[in-house]
Formats: C-alpha cells, sequence, structure tokens
C-alpha cells in the first residue's frame, strides 16, 4: 500500500502528546533559591569567608561533574542543577572558619566518587552532600568539628567550645530563642532555624517536597528525646532539641533528598521514623551529641529495601475490594427494607 | 457540598476554551466513505455486502462477528466500491468496506421509525441497541449491547452516565449536553427500565458549570435520575475512577463495573441509545470536535462515519499555521495520525491540530525518583518501579506489582519532571504480559491434552492387560 507518497509526514508518538511544565532543572533551582535564605544568614552571622566557602565549593561540584562527564565521554550535565545543589548542601554543612581546599575535595567526591561513578543523577544510593561531609569528618575531625569562631562575641560558650546540642547533653541549658535566629554556633547553614523554615515552606508550597518525612523525623526526634533525653517531655527541651544540630536542614533539605530515600507514600513515613530513632540513639548513646547526618546516611542504604516492602495497594485492590463489598452490602441492605 | 472526585490525577491545560461556546455544525461529503470492520473491541464484523452491490444509508454492511462484537452500518446510500485494507488512525491498515456516496442518504426501510419507549419490552430495547451497532462512543468502543446485559439486572444499583469529559481540549460531549441534554435524559431513561433497582447519576466536572446547571433542569422532574458534579481532574472520566468518585467503590482490572452493581455509558453513548430505540435511528453519526492551536476556527461538527479526516479538516477551514502533530482524540490518551486520510469511526473523539510537539520538544533526562508520578497515578502504582522491571524483561514481577491494573492513562508521563516514557513502556510491556498469558494457556492446553491422550492410552493398555489375564488364576497374595 502506498503511504504517503508525495504526502507530508507528520510527528508521532504514543500517548500521552503533553507534558507538564516542571523539569528537573525547575526542580533543582526551586531547592537552590529555597537553600539562600539560610546561606545568606550564614554569610551575615560569619562573614566574607562563609561566602567564599559556599562559591568555591559549589564552582568546585559543578567543575568536576563537567570534567568527569568531558572524560568520560558521556553528556555534559551540568546545566540541570544538581551539582549546584550538592555543593550548597555540602557548603552549608561545613563550620564558618574551614579552609576552602576541605570542603572543595569534599566536593569533589561527592561528585565523582559518590554520584558519577554510580552512574549519575538518580543513581546514587547515598546522598552526595552528606557521605562527602561523613568522608570529611572521619578525615579531618578536628577541623570539621571545630566551631571555635563560630561564637557570637561576648559568648560564655565561646569559652568551653561547645555546640549547643553538646550543652544540652551535658546537661546545661540552651536557649530557644538563640537557636531559633541564629545566634548560636555551628555550620553556616544550620544556624538559623527561621531561615531554613521560610526555604523549607517555599520548598513545602512549591510542591518540591512532601511534608511526609520531614514532619515524621522530627516528631519522632521530639519523642525519642523526651523519652530517653533524660528530662522528660519537658517542651523547651524538647524544642531545644529540634532546633539544634541541624536537624531542621537535615529534615527539610537532605532527608528529603529523592534519589536516596523511598519513592512511596508509607516507606517515606517508615524512614522518617527510622532516621528520628537513629539520630535519638546517636545524640543520647553516641560519643558526640551529633547524629542527624549519620542517621539520614544509614537511613539512604536502607532506603531500597523500605521502598520493596511498601509497594502500595493498587486500585481496587486488596482493603479496596473490602471497601467494595461493604458499600453494596450496606446498599443491598438499604434496598431490600 | 464536596465534589466526587479520587485519588491521584493530575491537570493538564484543558485548552476546551477554543471550542466550548461553537454550536455543533452538521457535515458532509461526497465520494468516499470507509467502514474498518473493526472499529470496536472484540471480534471483528463480517461483511455481509459484495463488491457493486447498492447499499442504503443505515444498513448494515458487516454483521456481529460474535458475543463481543458489533454490527458495521453504512451511513450512506450508494455503491460498495471495494472490501480491502484501508489505514486507520490506529497506523494499521484494516479490512473496511469502501461505499461510494450518491449523496442522496436513502434511508433503509424501517429506519426513523417513531416508537414509544414505555410499551418495549427489556429484550426490545436491547435488540435495538444491538442492530443499530452502538459501542461505546467515548472512545473505548465497547460493545454497548453486552454492558447493557449483567448477569443479573436486579444487582444494578447505579446507572452512570459519563458526561465529565476529562480529556483536554474535548468539547464534544458538553456540546451534546447543551443542545441535545433531552436526548441524553431520555437515552438514561430506557436504560433504567432495564435496571429496577438502579439509580440514574449524570457525572459531569465542575468546570462545565452551563451544562451542569442545563441537565440539572432537565431531570427536575424525574426521581430516578439526579445530576453530580465532579471535580475537574484527569482522569476523573476514567470508568473506575468515575466509579469511585460517584459511589465510592473500587474496581480492579478483572472486574466488570458491573460486578460492583454499576454500569458506565457515556453521555454521546445515550444520546445514541435514545435516538436507536425511540427514533429508529441506528448510528450513523458522530460529533467531533476539531480543535488545536493549529486550527483557523475550531468547531464541534456532526459528520457522518466512515468520513475522512481529510476532508473534514479542509470543510472546517483548515489550519491557520503549519501544524507538527495531528492527534485523533485528546492529547492525553489519543492517537498520533501521520496520515490524516483515516476515516472517522464509531470511538473517534476529536481531531487535534497542535502546532508544537511537546513531547519531541522535551528530551528524555534521568528519572530522579521525585515520586511525582506515584502520587499523580489514579490506579495507586509505583511507575518507577514498574519500569524497572519492565526494562530488565521481568514480566512476572511487572504483573507481582500491579502491571496489569496499568490503564495507560497517561498521566505518570505527563507528570514526570524527566519526560520519561513511562505510560509508552508499560503499553508494552503489558502487551507483552497479554501475549505472554496467551502463550502459557495454549502450553496448558496442548499438556493437558497430552495427558489425557496418555490416560486413555494406558486405560487402553491395561484393559487390554486385563483381557489378556482373563483366565489366568489370580494370585492368593492379591
Amino acid at each position: 500500500m502506498a503511504l504517503n507518497e508525495d504526502k507530508k509526514l507528520y510527528h508521532v508518538s504514543s500517548s500521552p502528546h503533553v507534558r507538564a511544565s516542571v523539569t528537573t532543572q525547575k526542580i533543582m533551582t526551586d531547592v537552590i533559591i529555597a537553600m539562600l535564605p539560610a546561606a545568606a544568614f550564614g554569610v551575615y552571622r560569619f562573614g566574607i569567608h562563609a561566602l567564599i566557602v559556599v562559591l568555591a565549593t559549589v564552582a568546585a561540584a559543578v567543575i568536576s561533574e563537567y570534567l568527569y562527564e568531558y572524560f568520560m565521554k558521556r553528556p555534559i550535565t551540568i546545566t540541570d542543577g544538581s551539582a549546584v545543589v550538592t555543593g550548597m548542601i555540602l557548603a552549608l554543612n561545613m563550620p564558618p572558619e574551614i579552609p576552602v581546599w576541605m570542603p572543595m575535595l569534599g566536593a569533589v567526591f561527592a561528585i565523582v566518587v559518590v554520584k558519577q561513578l554510580y552512574g549519575g543523577l538518580g543513581q546514587n544510593f547515598m546522598n552526595p552532600a552528606l557521605a562527602a561531609r561523613c568522608f570529611l569528618l572521619i578525615s579531618f575531625s578536628r577541623a570539621m568539628t571545630d566551631f571555635s569562631a563560630s561564637f557570637p562575641a561576648g559568648s560564655a560558650d565561646a569559652v568551653s567550645g561547645a555546640t549547643p546540642l553538646a550543652v544540652l547533653k551535658a546537661g546545661g541549658e540552651a536557649s530557644l530563642s538563640d537557636l531559633f535566629f541564629g545566634n548560636i554556633a555551628g555550620t553556616i547553614g544550620e544556624v538559623s532555624v527561621l531561615m531554613l523554615l521560610i526555604g523549607a515552606a517555599y520548598l513545602l508550597i512549591r510542591g518540591v517536597i512532601s511534608i511526609r518525612i520531614p514532619a515524621v523525623y522530627i516528631a519522632t526526634v521530639a519523642v525519642f528525646m523526651g523519652l530517653f533525653g533524660g528530662r522528660g517531655f519537658d517542651l523547651y527541651y524538647v524544642a531545644c532539641e529540634i532546633c539544634a544540630g541541624g536537624l531542621i536542614f537535615g529534615a527539610f533539605f537532605m532527608a528529603t533528598d529523592y534519589v536516596t530515600t523511598p519513592i512511596t507514600p508509607l516507606g517515606q513515613i517508615l524512614f522518617g521514623v527510622f532516621i528520628g530513632i537513629l539520630t535519638g540513639v546517636f545524640r543520647v548513646f553516641g560519643a558526640s551529641a551529633e547524629g542527624v547526618s549519620y542517621a539520614i546516611i544509614i537511613g539512604n542504604i536502607v532506603a531500597p529495601l523500605i521502598e520493596r516492602a511498601t509497594v502500595p495497594t493498587p486500585f481496587g485492590k486488596g482493603r479496596y475490594a473490602e471497601i467494595t463489598k461493604k458499600l453494596m452490602h450496606e446498599n443491598s441492605e438499604r434496598g431490600g427494607k | 457540598m464536596s465534589l466526587g472526585t479520587f485519588k491521584g490525577g493530575a491537570h493538564p491545560y484543558e485548552g476546551k476554551v477554543l471550542s466550548e461556546n461553537c454550536a455543533i455544525e452538521a457535515l458532509s461529503f461526497d465520494g468516499e466513505y470507509v467502514f474498518p470492520l473493526s472499529q470496536h473491541i472484540g471480534a471483528p464484523a463480517k461483511p455481509c455486502v459484495k463488491v457493486g452491490d447498492t447499499v442504503l444509508a443505515g444498513q448494515i454492511i458487516g454483521e456481529s462477528g460474535g458475543f463481543i462484537s458489533a454490527n458495521v452500518l453504512s451511513s450512506v446510500s450508494g455503491t460498495v466500491t471495494a472490501i480491502e485494507p484501508r489505514m486507520q488512525v490506529s497506523g494499521f491498515p484494516v479490512m473496511s468496506i469502501v461505499v461510494e456516496s450518491d449523496g442522496k442518504y436513502e434511508l433503509v426501510e424501517g429506519a426513523g421509525k417513531k416508537r414509544d419507549i414505555d410499551t418495549l419490552s427489556n429484550d426490545e430495547i436491547r435488540e435495538a441497541v444491538k442492530a443499530s451497532g452502538i459501542v461505546g462512543l467515548g472512545g473505548a468502543g465497547f460493545p454497548t449491547s453486552v454492558k447493557l446485559m449483567p448477569k443479573n439486572d436486579a444487582a444494578i444499583d447505579y446507572f452512570i452516565a459519563n458526561g465529565s469529559e476529562c480529556e483536554p481540549y474535548l468539547t464534544s460531549d458538553y456540546r451534546l449536553m447543551m443542545e441535545e441534554g433531552e436526548k441524553i435524559v431520555g437515552g438514561v431513561k430506557v436504560c433504567l427500565r432495564l435496571f429496577p433497582n438502579a439509580q440514574g447519576i449524570i457525572a459531569i466536572e465542575d468546570n462545565k458549570p452551563e451544562a451542569i446547571k442545563h441537565m440539572k433542569g432537565l431531570v427536575k422532574s424525574e426521581p430516578r435520575i439526579k445530576v453530580m458534579e465532579l471535580k475537574t481532574k484527569y482522569p476523573e472520566g476514567g470508568e473506575r475512577q468515575l466509579i469511585n468518585a460517584v459511589t465510592g467503590r473500587y474496581i480492579n482490572s478483572s472486574m466488570l463495573p458491573a460486578d460492583a452493581g454499576c454500569i458506565v455509558h457515556n453521555v454521546a453513548t445515550l444520546l445514541a441509545i435514545y435516538e436507536a430505540v425511540a427514533e429508529g435511528k441506528p448510528l450513523m453519526e458522530k460529533v467531533i470536535t476539531v480543535t488545536g492551536d493549529a486550527m483557523a476556527s475550531p468547531k464541534n461538527v456532526r459528520v457522518r462515519l466512515g468520513s475522512s479526516y481529510k476532508k473534514i479538516l479542509e470543510a472546517c477551514g483548515g489550519l491557520k499555521t503549519e501544524a507538527h502533530k495531528f492527534i485523533c482524540g485528546g492529547p492525553m490518551m489519543g492517537q498520533a495520525l501521520y496520515e490524516l486520510d483515516c476515516p472517522v469511526t464509531k470511538p473517534s473523539s476529536a481531531l487535534c491540530a497542535f502546532v508544537h510537539d511537546e513531547v519531541a520538544e522535551n528530551p528524555t533526562t534521568p528519572c530522579i525518583r521525585c515520586g511525582r508520578c506515584v502520587a499523580a497515578c489514579p490506579e495507586h502504582l509505583v511507575p518507577p518501579m514498574l519500569v524497572k522491571a519492565a526494562n530488565a524483561d521481568d514480566m512476572e514481577g511487572f504483573e507481582k506489582i500491579g502491571g496489569m491494573e496499568c490503564m495507560e492513562c497517561g498521566t505518570c508521563s505527563y507528570v514526570c519532571p524527566a519526560r520519561r516514557p513511562l505510560t509508552q513502556t508499560f503499553k508494552q510491556a503489558r502487551k507483552k504480559v497479554a501475549a505472554l498469558r496467551k502463550i502459557k494457556a495454549a502450553e496448558e492446553k496442548q499438556r493437558r491434552e497430552h495427558e489425557e491422550a496418555a490416560k486413555k492410552e494406558a486405560e487402553k493398555k491395561a484393559e487390554d492387560m486385563k483381557k489378556n489375564e482373563t483366565g489366568k488364576e489370580v494370585p492368593s497374595w492379591r
């Protein structure tokens, strides 16, 4: 049969023929925008060196991705924004006075070892920025835990050199308002809960993240610290625990990483509970007062297992069939009367 | 009042504004009309005319080829010029009867005879629907007479008229409700006679407030029929989602709506039922929407079945700019055309002409596991897992996590920020599973036949042995 002789050929493809406007690039841009308030506050609090750390880390992440892809003869994907996000999360996890080359090395580790060697975007089994942070913590533990320069001037803690979480663990008191507004020692991006919540609200409103993992994670930590923190459900204490130690940053910006957390709704809830308990265990029973990074990393490793165990019931199967039976039964009884 | 809806779904650009206020215009053409023998789900019809025969409008030219099948009728009077494979919107040639119209549209004897629906028996109603060749006009093309014959008429408690028209750009159902709402209500009334315990519900998405108002007015004095507003969301009009939105019940891929006490018909189908039963008018015409951003003047047109899309496009004023993509049906579930000279069939609903091909313009990027597809899937599936199974050729795994529940609505592909071909992968995998099931069933049958033959053989042997043994002494230990 003669098809389209001297006729024009049109585009054909299998349905659907339309696409939503959201793209990977737009999602990544939203995440970057959401981190800006916290980053800006970090620069305001800690000075120009913090800005240099952020810019250098992001640059190292993007350039290492470009070079890896260039030499491996793979398509260059730096425009999708994921390397920028990785670099930024890593930078915001750095103490403000860190030597610049350390986070840059971390960024190269995150991009090349954790992300690209496993197949690039979407294939890594750990959050690259967090893995790099843990890599740096192990390699340069002194520089990574030295917050002495980051204390507000005249603060009493400056003498002891302890973060609010360490103070809490030692039985001391922390100021909730200082924690909330960022008048504490800590990494560049984690100090101001207020700024982090502004960014988180932006992500939620834009539909980039769902509230499931952060809400369950934070609630689990609160309950755990109430039970095992040694001070009971003292609201002030529990609130301090929530605002300290990068929990808010971790919950909204790292535990919501698409690639390394479960994709199923129930799986996300279980994931939140799991990392919440781990964080609590590390905080209460661990050697250091911190626990968010390691908890999320271990959660990342367990995520595929959680996901496989929480595949939702398809429409009309299982419990839905029960609902249908019940409704039909009720209706036939009504009709019978 | 909360609106009826389901969990999941998406909100693609509606595009209905292009044609929703265009009243239906009738178009007819000279020349050739093409009637594929397979324009419904089920067995193809068998041709019952020969080349050279003279046929009348409304005459059966292809007889239903089985229980799940439908008659094919000529929509014009004229001469049969060929019975040969002709190109379809699916991109495949299908055996078709070609009729050269004589331009008179002479009706077959008996057509157009008005009947009083109150005096007809249930069997007469079903027979009229069957003879008229009516199939689901919303797009599925399932033979309507089969749907009207559930195992137990009394067990049906909801009869749902689907006026949701959730597919973007389509406005033909909306126009039908606005212009011929009385007949649609009439169709519901005819069907309610078959199901004594059923409540009639006309379900309409809330993006059509005029239609809701109009239909509510029409059913004011009908105690058994009411209008229900649904939330505007794709795929609200999918049969399973619609039943869920209206009744709260759920059906899965292995159930029929009747298993949940429901029967669903598109409003256009109900109009056809009314015309067939009350006015004696067989299914010869179809209202379709001709729209899209490349169309000079979007319209809703009533055309005879078998008309060529090419002629329709020309008669509607053609294109205002170059179109890159033509779609038969809506953009979510329609078929892309690479050849416009295809006939309008019973399930046809629209011809869309688009300046841009969004699929070609949006390259695929890696999955970032954002979960938008999981949240949107109206069947509560996990598309990334299904894709993994399908790409690994793990058909068992694909079935196990619900792959066969997919109804190919396209929502996952629509919402995907990485523009991954999810629905497309599932379509392929589902076909593969269906084929594998067939092979398995055939092998099972063969195996059983072999076994039976072997068993018979063994029995025969045993009998022979017995015969040989007769007369011999039976050992005492036996």
